[in-house]
């Protein structure tokens, strides 16, 4: 219940945040809204020697779209995606996603950027911004670099961003017309966290055939993918029931599916294709009614 | 190596010297002395801790007290309002909307952060709004049917802040 | 009526333990052990001592000859009973054993100590699987017994050999009962400070037991009894997880003492998990014999009951309720149960909601379920057929207990009706053919409460109460019992308020405290309002017969004719000629005008000591989908038609139904304490071990029928168990009646979303 001792930092500009982060270098963590780091503080997992709080830096907190784009501040809390009126409009996928993260508290402090940067292997957000084909902005004294998400998830709990480095930002396109997008998703009973979670997004043409899929998966191996092989069975096809439930069984191609007390690696296989099917269904039927 | 910090707990401000490690949970109970606000785990999940930050409701044992530096925060203690409950309070008397009384606070608060945003929820949102709150007892309904009635009397009152 | 304990607990004006803080108090945190079995070498504290903040660091070196042991109040024949102290002394035999404790100034240095602490252990191999601890093979868990058989008891009435040579079919299955956890939201603590001058200990600890606790403290400390006071504050849920003496109670009163300032020690979740005692964990081996139009004709079980490492209070009697409950609310007239009590290096098992009982429901109901399935006959058919009638009553059954009164068809009737059986049963037949899984799931159950003649207790099962009337007509009211959430300040309120004509809001309920209040022995078994209550009831009746006597004296008349009205004394069939209940109270009081021989004051004790147990029953339904992809269970209906004699408050009845049938849900569907075979429990927090969410459960349908029980003025029976012990079969029997099509006949508890889609795949739905 207690955290061991360490040094607090609340820098108040992001400039100030990476000076401290180049100087405490491996000792220092970064606090974002602390509800994956503080619980495994608590628990003495993690005992780090600094903390280096960006709850006070100002502008790290945003949702905005520019010409299509849709840039996300990483502080931007799970409650402000999930409530967002132009993510709701514009890439609905990421406020589904929002939704089914946790519980309200922990969608009322937990943060983008932390998620992401947690990459932990069960968490829904990884799994939106495969789907999306978003790109994380990280920042360090050197200066921006962009990884996409696809690159950006190394393995479990572990990513992209190097030391002395900061995720501020996440880009993405907003959908275009006829697109349709869902997430799906089976709780872990205990810890809510994903089992499974689908997250699909597909674009129509005008004569029905999806002219863009991706499908983004959580929870199924060590970390998020995107699930190439049920995408190309649908990619330039007429899309309907039959064809996604045959693309959907491709769900876990390539992927060595995890296993654990709640679910083994065969069952996790079978409940990707399953929540994948549905994730798509969902999304066409979306994308359709958008006529 | 203290830090120092200022917050508004049920409207008074307070200032004080903590370390950094201190949990907001152990700053109300065991430096304000507020111990309506309940522990019922390490691992985040059980919500007897909840309070309002800043009108959201939030597991206190999940924010450090440096981070709640310069916010405004409402316990079970400060629901009440002139010597009147809360009506969320009155529904769970009403509708006996609790049994030990250890997860009482913390549903409170979550059903009154739930009204606050959304006056007329349906069971299914109630549910879902609590669902980050615990109840070893009760089996839910009794709570459900409280804040279902407390949205009830709030419409009819034509709402109220908390 | 509203309840009078939630003003306070609305506000966050309850003080549980952790909430009370005396000046100059001090924090203790226990370093425990991570193995599940070994030998202790060597501890190294000297880190620990010289760490900031720290007072003492006290290990099982330094409770050794001082400490007694931690009690077990079951009697078996041939119990073994392994010595169990509040800190390991030489041997570790489950993981979370305590090994040491920090005391220092504030709860966070302590905790940090505690890692400064290093232990030096010799790993020795552990046993978790009951069965296998059998085998001569198995390591032992205490080298000083040649084997892992804690105890053995049986039972055997009405020639069952002979009953199943004479039966058409039998009927076998195997049922696992898994290990549950409690989860009282609030974890255990304990507050103790010792007061040198009247050479008095106080330990505030969350218990439901003070007065027991008190007598073990004084026991184990080797403290006269009247210098101990024990007070249980406001208490965040028990579940029979506090119903129990725990080293930590003693080590904390020991500390205060020997520190000469008060500790407190407040348990971890982590802590709660792997070291408050545990629930079920039984394997039953059952066979039944039944004649091919549906009797039974008797039941045989083997009981296996994994009790972890130590017994806890009543840790091996837990089981004999199983036993002594196994043939449910059916007349089978024939019975042999052998109950072996096995040793593994886990925590102790103990009493969990239900306590033994919840186990003989789901075995009895998974059978008679099976039966059908046998017979092809309807569920609710066969289980009409067996139960005793209504002229049955009292029924005295094989196993030695006498069920009080009943009318089983009555109540499963009401719940057939309610859920709308018949129309189920067609719309099952049609979703079937879609392929669809739906299920209908009965429970009818009969539960023993109200616990109990003492003849039948390990500890007693009387109950005080006292009820005093204050020279200004305001009613204190002392209960042994020891409420913890059940709502006794108000019941117990409205009970003597009705029998004197005030208000309830002139009575106060006191209970907790064993200096204010006189021995009692708790509250668990659904025994507060039943044995409690009417120990107060008739302590109450005792006060109406002296206010009579008064009153007739007052006024001149013969006491008989005395009737208690609203708020005064009356003579009967002369409404005008009457006294203030005031009046009257003051004049015993003023004690001028008494009548001759008569005492002056109003209170009166009873110890109630009730000659059976109660026997509530009911019927629930359930109705379940099963998500032919996925193996989710989603429950439609449940409807609970419980009947727990006459009704004191109907919302507090429900709450408590509701509760329960919830907790069985948790242990139903997710709930499961597993140990990995080196004795590590994997399921040691809520991020892995499920219990119910508000959204996870449905909204409940309740109904009630009314049999007063015999055994109690009141006619009370008690309702605090009913949820949790109807409604695990309840279930289980819905989700195997869903997947009757696939050819499933039985299904392990937890149901799983894997084990069940497992089944659909493997039969190719
Ligand atoms: C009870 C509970 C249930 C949960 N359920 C779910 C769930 O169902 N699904 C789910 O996806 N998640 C769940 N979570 C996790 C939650 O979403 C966390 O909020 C999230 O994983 C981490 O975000 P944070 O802002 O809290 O990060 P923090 O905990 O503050 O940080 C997490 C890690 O990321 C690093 N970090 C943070 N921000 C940055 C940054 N901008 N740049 C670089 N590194 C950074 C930190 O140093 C730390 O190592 C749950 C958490 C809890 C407590
Ligand atoms: S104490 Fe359990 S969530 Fe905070
Ligand atoms: S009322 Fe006891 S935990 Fe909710």
């Amino acid at each position: 219940m207690i955290p061991a001792s360490f040094e607090y930092f609340a820098p108040r500009s992001l400039e100030e945040a990476l000076q401290l982060l180049a100087h405490h270098g491996t000792e220092a963590k970064l606090l974002a809204g602390g509800h994956s780091l503080l619980p495994m503080m608590k628990l003495r997992l993690a005992t780090p020697r600094t903390l280096i709080d960006l709850g006070r830096i100002r502008g790290l907190s945003y949702i905005r779209e520019d010409g299509g784009r849709i840039s996300i501040g990483a502080m931007t809390t799970h409650a402000e995606v999930e409530s967002s009126e132009l993510l709701r409009r514009r890439a609905p996928l990421l406020p589904e996603t929002a939704a089914e993260i946790g519980d309200v508290q922990v969608r009322n402090r937990g943060t983008l950027g932390g998620s992401l940067a947690h990459a932990d292997p069960a968490a829904d957000y990884p799994a939106a911004l495969l789907a999306l084909d978003a790109e994380c902005v990280l920042t360090s004294q050197k200066g921006t670099r962009t990884v996409v998400a696809k690159d950006f998830f190394v393995d479990m709990l572990t990513t992209a961003l190097q030391a002395g480095e900061i995720l501020t930002e996440v880009r993405f396109a907003a959908d275009s017309p006829r697109t349709g997008s869902a997430y799906r998703k089976l709780h872990h009973p205990a810890s809510g966290f994903a089992i499974v979670g689908v997250a699909a997004r597909l674009t129509l043409d005008a004569t029905g055939k999806g002219s863009a899929v991706s499908v983004g998966i959580t929870g199924v191996a060590p970390k998020p993918y995107r699930a190439t092989g049920v995408e190309r069975g649908l990619l330039g096809q007429t899309l309907d029931a039959k064809r996604i439930a045959e693309a959907s069984a491709q769900a876990t191609r390539g992927v060595e599916p995890l296993s654990d007390l709640q679910a083994s690696a065969r069952y996790r296989a079978a409940m990707a294709a399953v929540f994948t099917r549905r994730a798509l269904a969902a999304a066409l039927g979306r994308a359709q009614k958008q006529g | 190596m203290g830090v120092r910090i200022s917050v508004k707990v049920n409207e008074r401000s307070h200032t004080a010297e903590v370390e950094p490690r201190l949990l907001l949970v152990h700053y109300l109970r065991d430096v304000l002395g507020l111990t309506g606000t309940h522990i019922g785990c390490e691992t985040s999940l059980c919500g007897a801790c909840t309070v309002l930050l800043d009108g959201k409701a939030v597991k206190s044992c999940t924010v450090l007290a440096v981070q709640a530096d310069g916010a405004d925060i409402t316990t079970i203690e400060g629901l009440a309002r002139d010597g009147k409950l809360h009506p969320v309070q009155e529904g769970f008397w009403e509708e006996h909307g609790l049994q030990c009384g250890y997860c009482t606070p913390g549903m409170i608060l979550a059903g009154a952060a739930l009204l606050a945003e959304n006056p007329g929820p349906s069971e299914t949102e109630i549910r879902r709004a609590i669902a980050g709150n615990l109840c070893r007892c009760t089996g839910y309904q009794h709570i459900v049917n409280a804040i279902q009635s407390a949205a009830r009397k709030l419409k009819k009152s034509g709402g109220r802040k908390v | 009526m509203k309840r009078k304990e939630d003003p306070r607990l609305i506000q966050g004006l309850g003080h549980y333990v952790d909430d009370l803080s005396l000046p100059g108090q001090l924090y203790a945190a226990i370093l425990r052990s991570p193995h599940a079995h070994a030998r202790l070498r060597k501890i190294d504290r000297s880190a620990a001592e010289r760490a900031a903040g720290v007072v003492a660091v006290i290990t099982g070196e330094d409770i050794r000859g001082v400490l007694g042991t931690i009690p077990v109040a079951a009697a078996l024949p041939e119990l073994k009973v392994p010595p169990h102290y509040p800190l390991a002394i030489d041997n570790i035999c489950y993981v979370g054993e305590p090994v040491a404790v920090v005391v220092a100034d504030d709860r966070y240095r302590a905790r940090d100590a505690v890692d400064l602490i290093e232990v030096d252990y010799e790993p020795l191999p552990a046993v978790t699987d009951p069965e296998k601890a059998l085998e001569k093979s198995s390591p032992r868990v205490h080298e000083q017994f040649k084997d892992n058989q804690a105890c053995l008891w049986k039972i055997e009435a009405g020639f069952p050999d002979r009953a199943f040579k004479k039966a058409d079919r039998i009927v076998r299955q195997r049922f696992l009962n898994q290990r549950l956890i409690p989860v009282a939201m609030e974890p255990r603590g304990v507050l103790a400070s010792y007061d040198p001058g009247p050479e008095l200990l106080t330990v505030w600890s969350s218990t439901q037991i003070p007065h027991l606790l008190r007598t073990q403290i004084a026991a184990m400390l080797n403290v006269p009894e009247m210098r101990v006071r024990v007070i249980a504050p406001e208490v965040g849920g028990g579940f029979g997880s506090k119903l129990n003496v725990y080293g930590e109670e003693a080590l904390v009163a020991h500390l205060a003492m020997k520190l000469g300032r008060p500790v407190k020690w407040m348990e971890t979740r982590r802590e709660n998990f792997l070291a408050t005692i545990h629930g079920r964990d039984q394997i039953d081996d059952v066979e039944v014999a039944v004649k091919q139009d549906g009797r039974i004709l008797a039941l045989k079980c083997r009981l296996t009951a994994d009790l972890g490492a130590y017994h806890q209070l009543l840790t091996p009697a837990i089981p004999t309720l199983t036993g002594l409950l196994m043939l449910g609310c059916y007349k089978i007239p024939a019975v042999k149960i052998e109950y072996v009590g096995v040793f593994t290096n886990k925590m102790a098992t103990d009493a969990y909601r239900g306590a033994g009982r919840p186990e003989a429901t789901y075995l009895i109901e998974r059978m008679v379920d099976l039966v059908a399935l046998e017979l092809g006959k309807d569920p609710a058919e066969i289980r009409r057929q067996n139960f005793p009638k209504p002229k049955d009553f009292p029924y005295s059954t094989p196993t030695g207990v006498i069920y009080d009164s009943g009318n089983y068809e009555a109540t499963l009737k009401k719940a057939l009706e309610l859920a709308g059986y018949k129309k189920l049963r067609e719309e099952q037949k049609k979703l079937w053919k879609q392929g669809r899984y739906l299920g209908i799931g009965l429970s009818t159950y009969v539960e023993i409460c109200a616990m109990g003649p003492s003849s039948a207790m390990p500890a007693g099962g009387w109950e005080s109460g006292t009820v005093r009337i204050e020279p200004t007509g305001k009613v204190t009211v002392l209960t042994g019992a020891s409420p913890h959430g059940q709502g006794q300040e108000t019941s117990f309120a409205q009970v003597v308020a009705d029998e004197l004509g005030i208000s309830p809001d002139s009575v106060i309920v006191i209970h907790g405290d064993t200096q204010a209040v006189p021995y009692g022995i708790g509250t668990f078994g659904s025994r507060a309002t039943a044995v409690g209550g009417t120990a107060m009831f008739l302590a109450v009746q005792k006060l109406k017969d002296k206010l009579k006597r008064l009153a007739g004296h007052l006024l001149g008349v013969d006491p008989k004719r005395i009737e208690m009205g609203e708020g005064k004394l009356v003579v009967k069939g002369k409404p005008k000629k009457s006294k203030s209940f005031l009046e009257v109270v003051q004049a015993a009081y003023v004690a001028k005008t008494l009548p001759p021989n008569f005492e002056p004051g109003l209170e009166a004790t009873t110890f109630f000591e009730p000659s059976n147990f109660t026997f509530p029953f009911g019927a629930h339904v359930c109705v379940v989908e099963v998500d032919a992809e996925t193996g989710d269970v989603h429950i439609l209906r449940y409807v609970a038609v419980d009947d727990c004699g006459n009704v004191i408050n109907p919302l507090l009845v429900d709450g408590q139904v509701h509760g329960g049938i919830v907790q069985a849900l948790g242990q139903a569907l997710f709930e499961e304490a597993v140990y990995d075979e080196n004795g590590q429990l994997l399921t040691g927090e809520l991020m892995d071990y499920a219990i119910p969410r508000a959204w996870d459960v449905p909204r409940i349908e309740t109904a009630r029928t009314v049999t007063p029980s015999p055994v109690n003025p009141m006619g009370v029976k008690g309702v605090g168990e009913a949820g949790t012990i109807a409604a695990t079969p309840a279930i289980v029997n819905a989700v195997v009646d869903a997947l009757r099509p696939l050819g499933v006949r039985d299904i392990q508890m937890p149901l799983k979303r894997e084990r069940l889609w497992a089944l659909l795949e493997a039969r190719g739905s």
